[in-house]
């Protein structure tokens, strides 16, 4: 069989029924089409056949014959980026860059049909690709200007890094279907591991004799069982080590590992289930929080009630002041799992190095997986070693360990490279998941609407282990008040084991749930009190000069009036758009209904309390380059590109003479997760920090003053101007280690914090970044559906160290802020694909404008903060807000799906009818 | 090792299947795939996606033939009269652009999902399927084929070779409607295929079909003959009535509960008679 790839025949003798995906990838090397699903859900691996868009999963090779394929590869013309790559990468449309080639293909087959189309046909063309990053406005805009071609992006010149729109460092190898993932870097020689998981929510299981599988399925070399981990239990927190790598008897969720077969991979996934030496015995399981505090059985043996823990603020007497309020509100709120979905599925390679272990695999944490995998091997942690690959999309949910552990086992116990990458439905079934949450509220307020006092009780469901789920009970009472001042608070949290997939850190750690509790009081009290909704939100919102309820006086970076003012013209504009859209007999013909709605957040940033630093190392190197040691992963949120901007505006020197070192435990120091919205706040104010010291060590080689000018050109330093300037070759620094650094700058931050007191008081975090953001929706009253038509989003970020990735930032928490509230429910066991598990497509997006606040923080990185997770958290309240507004219901539960929107709307008809006239 | 056959020839296929044990038939690959994620590919395929007699569409005197291999993509790209402008719209609401250029709607009726976008429009416009094995040729209605939840009657060595529309007396037009949660990609919570055949204003004869309420897509018999007789008008949607649609038996799951299914399809019905009636004007 003749097939033709980018212009180049090959010969192919395999089964014709293999998926052209993975003759791509696997014969052919071509590892730039990327596998999300398998299954024709994702798009990730769009090619284009005979010039047509497909998924090179669904498609059997046989039918390439004869028919040209062309792969993401294939879009440079000798060498040259194509005008769409070029405007993907002057737009920022890439983040992770997993989705990337597919949406380059589908774009490609657009263009060649229509060289300049519409936004509808963009869209058309584009809806078959999912993107969990961008919330595709980027995408979008990038398409629209491929007509014309646009010059590559230059890096800032020097001192001026700092506010530009740099390109991303890491673009033109996503663009180029260059960047390696956790499935792109296995070796030839790797052998394969599969992890056979729990088919039952709860049961106990014995394993029995493995040698008659070995011998059924040659090239089957071992099978793991919980006694091949030599310390079986990890977990986030040091003292809650409670998750086994392999269950030891017991299943404690649908989806948990029991077994790993490793051997040639055609042998792994030829193992049947039903050939497995594996007895169950299921059980009942423990859904939901109610039935786990009533449950007379327990999750985990060791964990009284079910519960994991509680814990809250309190300031002030709540309670008391109440009955001195002249308003008050109360609700409860419900939400369900989430899954982060991210395109690329969980993947990663081992290999044994003389007495140690190198893990490459997709995460947004090295070292902290580097040290939860040396106690697992019961290994010292310098003995392991971390590389991470790209990170095809965390979103929190590779900050938990994936395949690292069986691993790290597997190819210790055998001496060779071992691979496992997951499948989608394993993925979803075995990662984490955002917590359910069930909160109720009471918000009072004086007549004039401001808010006096404030209780919160928030019960989490954690699933079955712990995981993050004790960050997410410490972080919601912080923050449950809203970005209010409220004198007096009483805010609880509490998180519950159940027969669940454990629920685990998701953007934004439990305050996008809290967040659609507290900004419904909000839109109540307005309601309540005849005030403007945006107007009650500026009379409270948190000023330089109040203390939050933790006893925290805010001294500096408060910016929430500021968004709430740069949102007002629109927030006026389209309520009158809407009233009079509503007020047209078209509107009520076509039974659609419109409503503005208005969400504002608070985000600490960086741990809860506690210690979270980071080191950054930059050196000038004998090539007269500069050298980024960064241990900051960026998971497609742009922090390579962040962290070189900062770096080179301390060094004073131009960014493009800077590279960097991503992430390996072994050649970066440890600048902690990526989480939490830190890594420009705390990394990068290690970062510049770093900077900041080889600026001085190269000023004090010439005895020059703070604010000479470095140049580095010829081989030489050159240091100063004109008569003073200073010049000192490279060539007679001497070398401080073999890579060729001369002078190395370090940097450490760790943002200051206090412990609570058993009140919950102190100083929970450093700063905060603030948003507001104001949605327009469109409801469809027959059929309870919603489409967002338009976003505002004005954010504090402090300092906007890129303000276009800071607006991609706030793009893709948007969307996936409009996913929790409008589609996004996880149901164990019924919604492991992404067919079943809703996604927002590019469909489903609204028009997003972003306002950017910069009211500078002191302790950050030329004033920055972060904007990880604030994108996400207001939406949801803001797009509920807007229901309301158009059809006057009040939701409760999200997500809000079409039947459960047209029964509430049903209710709310049926109950004024019933009302006396 | 699992055999592939892929004959450029329709008998050939056709003996490939009338074998003691035939192949799986693939064409686009859309279900086939997606239902072996992480599963070894080890099924006998014959992909008949090589033979020319079961491509394209052509107008046979008193119906169109849509041969079997016929994409989404080549759907809604063809020229055709206003009689498929429902099928042209339901094959730009499956999956997304990829899924159009390779997914067959022969596949799609054979897979039969009760969610199957092909399935309520090619229903509402009497389409028939032509069967053909090494013993001979027939002919029966979509809306018999279908026989339940991925139920079909096709029988062991049967290969479904084309999709027959017939051709409507008067003035044939059509609307496809899909309700789901979201843009693109998804599967439906219900929609309606509503073909009607108009002459001097007046409905002459309708079809319409119901889909993702039941097993299988369902005709509503009752309400077809409630709008036959009556001036396509934006009135007319007001003769559909709750009591047409109780033959529907949606269940609940993840995506709506079966209230909400049987309400929505009525609202997609009266919605589409009124985009009828509007583009008639």
């Amino acid at each position: 069989m003749r097939i033709v790839v980018n212009g180049k025949a090959h010969t192919y003798e395999g089964p014709g029924g293999k998926r052209l995906a993975d003759l791509l990838r696997d014969d052919l090397g071509l590892i730039g089409t990327k596998i999300g699903c398998n299954a024709g859900d994702c798009g990730a691996c769009t090619v284009l056949m005979d010039g047509k868009q497909v998924c090179a999963c669904l498609t059997p090779v046989a039918q390439a014959e004869g028919k040209p394929v062309v792969t993401v590869e294939g879009l440079e013309a000798h060498g040259t980026l194509s005008r769409l790559q070029r405007a993907f990468l002057a737009h920022g449309a890439a983040q992770c860059g997993i989705c990337t080639p597919g949406m380059l293909v589908a774009a490609t087959d657009l263009l060649a049909a229509k060289s300049r189309p519409s936004r509808q046909e963009v869209m058309d063309a584009l809806g078959g690709v999912l993107c969990r990053c961008t919330g595709y406005q980027k995408i979008v805009e990038a398409v629209l200007a491929a007509s014309r071609t646009l010059p590559l992006p230059e890096a800032p010149p020097q001192g001026e890094a700092v506010g530009a729109r740099a390109a991303k460092v890491d673009g033109l190898a996503k663009l180029r279907g260059h960047e390696r993932y956790g499935a792109d870097t296995i070796p030839a020689d790797a052998i394969w591991l599969r992890i056979l998981r729990a088919p039952h929510h709860r049961a106990s299981f014995t394993v029995g004799d493995t040698a008659p599988l070995l011998q059924k399925y040659p090239g089957l070399v071992r099978v793991l069982t919980a006694a091949d981990v030599p310390f079986n239990g990890y977990g986030i927190y040091p003292h809650i080590k409670d998750q086994p790598v392999l269950a030891d008897g017991i299943v404690r969720y649908r989806g948990e590992a029991v077994l790993a077969l490793v051997g040639s991979r055609d042998a792994v996934e030829a193992v049947r289930e039903e050939d497995l030496p594996l007895a169950y015995l299921p059980e009942d399981p423990i859904h939901g929080v109610k039935a786990a505090i009533a449950a007379d059985k327990l999750v985990q043996a060791d964990k009284p009630g079910n519960m994991l823990l509680e814990g809250g603020v309190i300031r002030g007497d709540a309670d008391g002041m109440f009955s001195q309020c002249a308003a008050f509100s109360e609700g409860h709120f419900q939400t369900a799992f989430v899954e982060h979905a991210y395109i690329e599925p969980e993947a990663g390679w081992a290999r044994r190095v003389g007495d140690r272990i190198e893990i490459h695999a997709t995460t947004q944490t090295p070292y902290m997986d580097r040290d939860e995998v040396a106690n697992l091997m019961r290994m010292a942690p310098d003995l392991i070693r971390i590389v991470p690959t790209a990170c095809g999309g965390g979103f929190g949910g590779k900050l938990d360990l994936s395949v690292q552990p069986l691993l790290a086992v597997a190819t210790w116990l055998l001496n060779r490279p071992v691979a496992c990458i997951y499948t989608r439905p394993e993925s979803m079934a075995a990662s984490t998941k955002r917590h359910p949450a069930t909160v109720t509220v009471k918000f009072g307020s004086d007549a004039e609407g401001h808010l006096q006092a404030v209780r919160t009780h928030a019960d989490f469901d954690t699933g079955a282990y712990a995981s993050w789920g004790p960050t997410v009970a410490n972080r919601v009472p912080v923050h449950a008040t809203g970005p209010y001042f409220v004198p007096h608070v009483h805010n609880w949290g509490r998180a519950f084991f159940t027969n669940a997939p454990p629920a685990g850190a998701f953007r934004g750690f439990g305050v996008p749930q809290a967040a659609i509790a507290h900004e419904c009081m909000m839109d109540d009290l307005a309601k309540q009190l005849g005030l403007d909704r945006l107007e009650i939100r500026r009379r409270n919102a948190l000023r330089v000069g109040q203390t939050t309820a933790t006893g925290q006086l805010l001294e500096h970076s408060a910016g929430l009036p500021a968004c709430l003012d740069a949102l007002a013209e629109r927030w006026q504009e389209w309520q009158d758009a809407a009233d009079g859209f509503n007020a047209k007999p078209a509107a009520r013909r076509k039974s659609v209904k419109r409503g503005v709605g208005i969400g504002c957040m608070w985000y600490g940033i960086g741990n809860t309390s506690l210690s979270n630093p980071s080191t950054m190392r930059v050196s000038l190197r004998a090539d007269g380059r500069f050298m980024l040691y960064n241990g900051a992963l960026d998971i497609g949120q742009g922090s390579n590109t962040i962290m070189m901007q900062i770096v080179a505006d301390a060094v004073g020197a131009p960014m493009a003479l800077f590279d960097l070192i991503a992430g390996d435990t072994d050649r970066t120091a440890d600048a902690g997760k990526t989480s939490a919205s830190r890594q420009t706040f705390v990394s990068g104010r290690a970062a510049q920090e770093a900077g900041l010291d080889l600026r001085r060590q190269i000023l004090r080689l010439a005895n020059a003053a703070e604010d000479a000018r470095i140049h580095v050109a010829d081989g030489a330093l050159h240091i100063g101007e004109n008569a003073a300037m200073r010049v000192i070759r490279l060539a007679d620094l001497p070398r401080l280690n073999e890579d060729g650094d001369l002078l190395l700058g370090e940097g450490r931050f760790d943002p200051p914090t206090t412990m609570p007191d058993e009140n919950g008081q102190g100083i929970p975090y450093a700063t905060y970044a603030f948003a507001a953001q104001i949605a327009l929706v469109e409801v469809d009253v027959e059929l309870g559906k919603v489409r967002v038509l338009k976003m505002a989003a004005a954010h504090d970020v402090g300092r906007a160290i890129n303000p276009q990735q800071v607006e991609g930032q706030i793009h893709g928490g948007i969307a996936q802020g409009l996913g929790l509230a409008l589609m996004e429910e996880y149901l164990p066991g019924r919604t492991e694909n992404l067919h079943d598990y809703l996604i927002p497509t590019v469909g489903d997006m609204p028009e997003i404008e972003v306002m950017l606040i910069e009211d500078a923080e002191p302790l950050g990185p030329y004033g920055a903060k972060g904007v990880g997770e604030p994108g996400l958290v207001p939406t949801a309240p803001a797009i509920l807000g807007g229901i309301r507004h158009a059809v006057g219901v009040r939701v409760t539960e999200v997500p809000i799906l079409p039947h459960r929107l047209r029964k509430a709307i049903m209710a709310q008809s049926q109950a004024k009818e019933a009302q006396p006239a | 090792m699992a055999a592939y056959a892929r004959p450029a020839d329709l008998s050939e296929a056709l003996a490939i299947l009338a074998s003691p044990r035939p192949p799986l038939i693939l064409a686009g690959g859309t279900d086939y795939y997606p239902a072996r994620v992480g599963k070894p590919l080890n099924d006998d395929l014959l992909d008949i996606t090589a033979i020319p007699d079961l491509r394209g569409i052509q107008d046979a005197a008193n119906h169109w033939r849509i041969g079997a291999t016929v994409t989404w993509g080549e759907i809604a790209a063809a020229e055709l009269p206003p009689l498929f402008d429902g099928l042209r719209q339901a094959a730009r609401e499956v999956g997304g652009a990829q899924v159009q250029n390779a997914g067959t709607l022969a596949g799609n009726l054979c897979n039969a999902s009760p969610a199957a976008d092909g399935a309520p429009m090619l229903m509402a416009m009497d389409a028939r399927l032509e069967l053909q094995s090494k013993g001979g040729r027939r002919e029966m209605p979509l809306a018999q084929f279908i026989s339940g939840n991925r139920r079909t009657q096709l029988q062991p060595g049967e290969l479904v070779t084309a999709i027959l529309v017939p051709k409507p007396a008067y003035q044939g037009r059509s609307v496809f409607l899909k309700l789901g949660a979201r843009r693109y990609l998804v599967i439906s919570i219900a929609m309606v295929g509503v073909m009607l055949d108009v002459a001097d204003g007046i409905v002459q004869q309708a079809g319409l079909a119901i889909g993702a309420c039941s097993a299988a897509a369902k005709r509503l018999p009752e309400l077809e003959q409630a709008l036959v007789g009556h001036k396509l008008a934006p009135a007319l949607a007001q003769r559909v009535l709750p009591e047409h649609f109780a033959s529907l038996s949606p269940i609940d799951d993840i995506r709506a509960d079966a209230a909400y299914r049987r309400d929505s399809a009525m609202i997609l019905t009266r919605r589409a008679i009124a985009a009828l009636a509007i583009q008639k004007t």
